[in-house]
C-alpha cells in the first residue's frame, strides 16, 4: 500500500468521508457505553431527548450554544493565523471581570447605556488577556499555546480570589459569591432566549464578510498560508497578528459579558464553563467556517445539556459526553488524511 | 528553607519530572504533544483502579505506563500515520484523557488506597547516602516512585546521548529524511518513542492519584501536563536538566503553604505556579540559542519522498 496525494476531490465525497468518520466515532462510543455496562440506543436516544425533547430543553440548548457560536468565532480568527489560541476560558473570565466591574459599580446609568459599556469592557478585558500572548509570541516567539493556557489558571485564580475577597458580597450570608447584579445590568431576553443570540448572529456576520472581503481579512488568510509569503509581499505580519488576536480575545470577553449578563446575573469563577475549550472543538469541525459553527455549535450544545440530562435519568456521569465530544474529533482529525490522499495496492510491476 | 520544605519540593516535583521526561521523549522524535494532561489522567485513573482493585503496586505501575501509551498510541497514529495536526490532535488527547477519567474514576470518588498499598510507597532510606545533610533527605530517603522517577531521568540521558539508538532517534526529530536515507526506520523509531513517551506521563498521573494524594479526586492534575510541557523548552530538552528544572516548580507549587502567614490571599499565591512558567518560558524564548533549540522537525509531519 501506498499513498497518494489528491488533485481533485468532489465535494460529495469529502461530505461521505465526514459521514462516516461520525458514524465510525458513535460506534466505538457505543463499545466505550456497553463496556462501562450501559445500553448505547439508550443512552443516545435519551442525550437526544435531554437537548431536543421539548420547547424548555430547546431554548436550555440554544442559550448554551450562544457562547460557543462566538466563542468558536473569536477562536477561528486566531486559528486561521495558526495561532493556537487555547486560552478562550481565560479571555471569557476576564471579559466577565471587566463587564462586572462595570455591572456592580455604575448600575444606576440608564440600560442601554450600561449594558453597552458592559458589552465594550467584556471585548477590552478579553482582548487585553489575549494581547499579552500575541505580543510575546510576535516579538520573543513565545509558545502561544501554553501561554494561552497558562492565563486560563491565572484568570481563575483572579476571580477565584475576588469572590473570596474584595468582591465578596456583604449580604451573601457568608458564602463567597459576588452580588447578583442589578436589573439594569441584565440583557433583555428576546423570543425566551436573552439576547446574546441576535449579538451571536450579528458576530457571526462580521466576522464573515471581515475575512472574505476585506483587505485585513486577507492578510490573516495569507499569514494563516505563509508568514513568508506575506512578509514578501510586504504586509506588517507583527501587525496584523497582534491587531486579530486583541479581536480574538475580545470576542471571547463578550461572551464573558453575555454568560454574566444574561445567564448568571453575577461574576463566579466558572463563568465560562469550559465554552473556551468546547470552542476549540467546534471551531476545529466546523473546517474554520463561520457558517458551518453555527450548525456545529448547536449540536454541541445538544451535547452538553443532553449529557446532563442523562446523568440525572441514567446516573451516566456527565463526562461520558465529553468522552463522546472528544471520539468524534478524533475521527474527523483522522479522517483528514482520507481528504488529502488516496491510498493504492502497489501495483506487480512497482513490487519489482 | 528547611529540609523538610526541600523533601516535600521533591515529591511534588516527581508527577511533574515524569511528564517532562514522556514529553521530551515524544518531542525528540519530532512530534509535538499536547496531550500531556490527558496522558496524566489517563494513567492516573488506570493506575488507581489497578492499585485499589488489586492491592499490587506493580500492576498500578503496569497499568499507569499502559493507559498513558494507549494515549500516546492515539496521538501517534493520527499525527504518524494519518499525518493529523499535532496541535489539534494533543488538545483533543487532553479532552479524551479527561473525560476518560472522570468517567471512569465516578465509581472511585473519595475512596482511598489501602494502607497496604501506602505501605509500600513509604519512605525508604538508602544506607550511607541517606545520612549526607541536606541531600540526603532529598534524595535518598523517599519513596519508591521517586527513585523511578530520577532513575529514569539519567538512564533517559544515557539513552539519548550515549547509545546508537538515542543518536538515531535525535537524528529521527532534526531531519526524518536523512534517517530514513541512512536506513533508520523512522516510523517505527516515532511510535516506540510516542508511546514511551506517554507511558511516562500516564506514570506521572499515576504518582499523584497512588502515592501523593492517594484519594481519587477529579482532574487530580490540574494543569500539570501543561507545566509539563512548558518545562521541556525550560530545561531545553535536556533529561538531566529536567530533574532541576520538576524540583523548581515543584517547591513553587507547595510554596503556598508555607507563606500562609504572609498575610497574603492563597488564592493569589496559587496563581504562582502558572505565572512562573508564563515567566519561564519568556527567558527561554530570550536565550534561544542554537544548543538550545527544539529538535528541527518538531511538529512537522514526515512524507517518505516517492521512489
Amino acid at each position: 500500500m501506498r499513498m497518494i496525494q489528491r488533485t481533485n476531490i468532489s465535494k460529495q465525497k469529502i461530505i461521505l468521508i465526514r459521514l462516516i468518520s461520525v458514524f465510525l466515532s458513535l460506534m466505538t462510543a457505543s463499545l466505550f457505553l456497553q463496556f462501562m455496562g450501559h445500553h448505547p440506543i439508550d443512552v443516545f436516544a435519551s442525550l437526544a431527548i435531554g437537548a431536543f425533547g421539548s420547547a424548555y430543553r430547546l431554548r436550555e440548548t440554544l442559550t448554551t450554544s450562544i457562547p460557543l457560536v462566538v466563542t468558536s468565532i473569536g477562536i477561528m480568527i486566531a486559528f486561521k493565523m495558526k495561532f493556537w489560541n487555547i486560552g478562550g476560558e481565560g479571555q471569557i473570565i476576564m471579559g466577565a471581570f471587566a463587564a462586572s466591574y462595570i455591572a456592580l459599580n455604575y448600575s444606576e446609568l440608564p440600560k442601554p447605556l450600561l449594558l453597552t459599556l458592559m458589552f465594550f469592557a467584556g471585548f477590552l478585558g478579553g482582548g487585553m488577556w489575549a494581547l499579552i500572548p500575541a505580543l510575546l509570541k510576535v516579538h520573543l516567539g513565545t509558545n502561544e499555546t501554553i501561554i494561552t493556557l497558562m492565563l486560563n489558571y491565572v484568570a481563575i485564580k483572579w476571580v477565584t480570589y475576588l469572590q473570596y475577597g474584595p468582591w465578596k458580597d456583604p449580604n451573601g450570608m457568608g458564602f463567597p459569591q459576588i452580588a447578583t447584579f442589578e436589573p439594569n445590568a441584565i440583557l433583555p431576553k428576546v423570543f425566551g432566549v436573552h439576547i446574546g443570540w441576535i449579538i451571536a448572529i450579528f458576530i457571526v456576520l462580521a466576522i464573515s464578510f471581515l475575512l472574505a472581503k476585506t483587505k485585513k481579512g486577507f492578510e490573516i488568510s495569507v499569514i494563516g498560508e505563509s508568514i513568508d509569503t506575506a512578509r514578501y509581499a510586504g504586509m506588517n505580519v507583527k501587525h496584523v497578528i497582534v491587531a486579530a488576536i486583541i479581536l480574538s480575545g475580545g470576542i471571547c470577553g463578550i461572551v464573558g459579558m453575555m454568560e454574566a449578563s444574561g445567564v448568571n446575573r453575577t461574576l463566579s469563577s466558572n463563568v465560562s464553563s469550559g465554552y473556551g475549550f468546547t470552542a476549540i472543538i467546534t471551531t476545529w469541525l466546523s473546517g474554520l467556517k463561520a457558517s458551518i459553527i453555527i450548525p456545529v455549535s448547536i449540536l454541541f450544545a445538544g451535547l452538553i445539556k443532553g449529557g446532563s440530562f442523562i446523568q440525572t435519568a441514567y446516573g451516566i456521569p456527565q463526562s461520558a459526553s465529553d468522552v463522546l465530544q472528544s471520539l468524534i474529533l478524533f475521527f474527523i482529525i483522522g479522517s483528514e488524511f482520507f481528504v488529502q490522499y488516496r491510498l493504492v495496492r502497489r501495483t506487480a510491476k512497482e513490487a519489482l | 528553607m528547611n529540609t523538610s520544605f526541600l523533601v516535600a519540593a521533591v515529591i511534588a516535583s516527581t508527577p511533574l519530572l515524569l511528564a517532562t521526561l514522556g514529553e521530551l521523549l515524544t518531542e525528540k522524535a519530532g512530534h509535538l504533544n499536547l496531550g500531556v494532561e490527558g496522558m496524566m489522567l489517563l494513567g492516573a485513573v488506570a493506575g488507581f483502579a489497578a492499585g485499589y482493585y488489586t492491592n499490587d503496586p506493580l500492576l498500578a505501575i503496569i497499568g499507569a505506563g499502559a493507559a498513558g501509551g494507549l494515549g500516546g498510541l492515539i496521538f501517534g497514529f493520527l499525527t504518524i500515520t494519518l499525518r493529523a495536526n499535532h496541535t489539534v490532535s494533543g488538545l483533543t488527547l487532553t479532552i479524551f484523557g479527561t473525560g476518560v477519567s472522570s468517567f471512569a474514576g465516578t465509581t472511585f470518588i473519595g475512596k482511598k488506597m489501602s494502607t497496604e498499598f501506602i505501605e509500600f510507597f513509604n519512605p525508604v532510606a538508602i544506607p550511607v547516602l541517606s545520612k549526607i545533610p541536606v541531600l540526603g533527605p532529598m534524595l535518598f530517603k523517599q519513596d519508591f516512585f521517586v527513585y523511578l522517577a530520577l532513575l529514569l531521568a539519567i538512564l533517559l540521558g544515557i539513552y539519548l546521548y550515549r547509545t546508537r539508538y538515542g543518536i538515531n532517534l535525535i537524528a529521527v526529530g532534526e531531519n526524518p529524511g536523512a534517517a530514513d536515507a541512512s536506513g533508520i526506520h523512522v516510523e517505527l523509531y516515532k511510535y516506540i518513542h510516542v508511546v514511551l513517551g506517554g507511558a511516562l506521563c500516564g506514570l506521572g498521573g499515576a504518582y499523584l492519584a497512588t502515592v501523593d494524594v492517594p484519594q481519587w479526586q477529579e482532574q487530580i492534575t490540574a494543569g500539570r501536563g501543561w507545566i509539563a510541557i512548558a518545562l521541556v523548552i525550560f530545561v531545553s530538552w535536556n533529561p538531566y536538566k529536567a530533574i532541576l528544572g520538576a524540583l523548581l516548580f515543584g517547591g513553587l507549587s507547595i510554596v503556598g503553604f508555607r507563606l500562609q502567614h504572609l498575610n497574603v490571599s492563597q488564592n493569589l499565591l496559587d496563581a504562582l505556579p502558572y505565572l512562573v512558567t508564563i515567566l519561564v518560558l519568556v527567558i527561554s524564548s530570550f536565550k534561544q540559542s542554537k544548543e538550545n533549540a527544539p529538535p528541527k522537525a518538531l511538529g512537522s509531519p514526515y512524507f517518505r519522498e516517492e521512489r
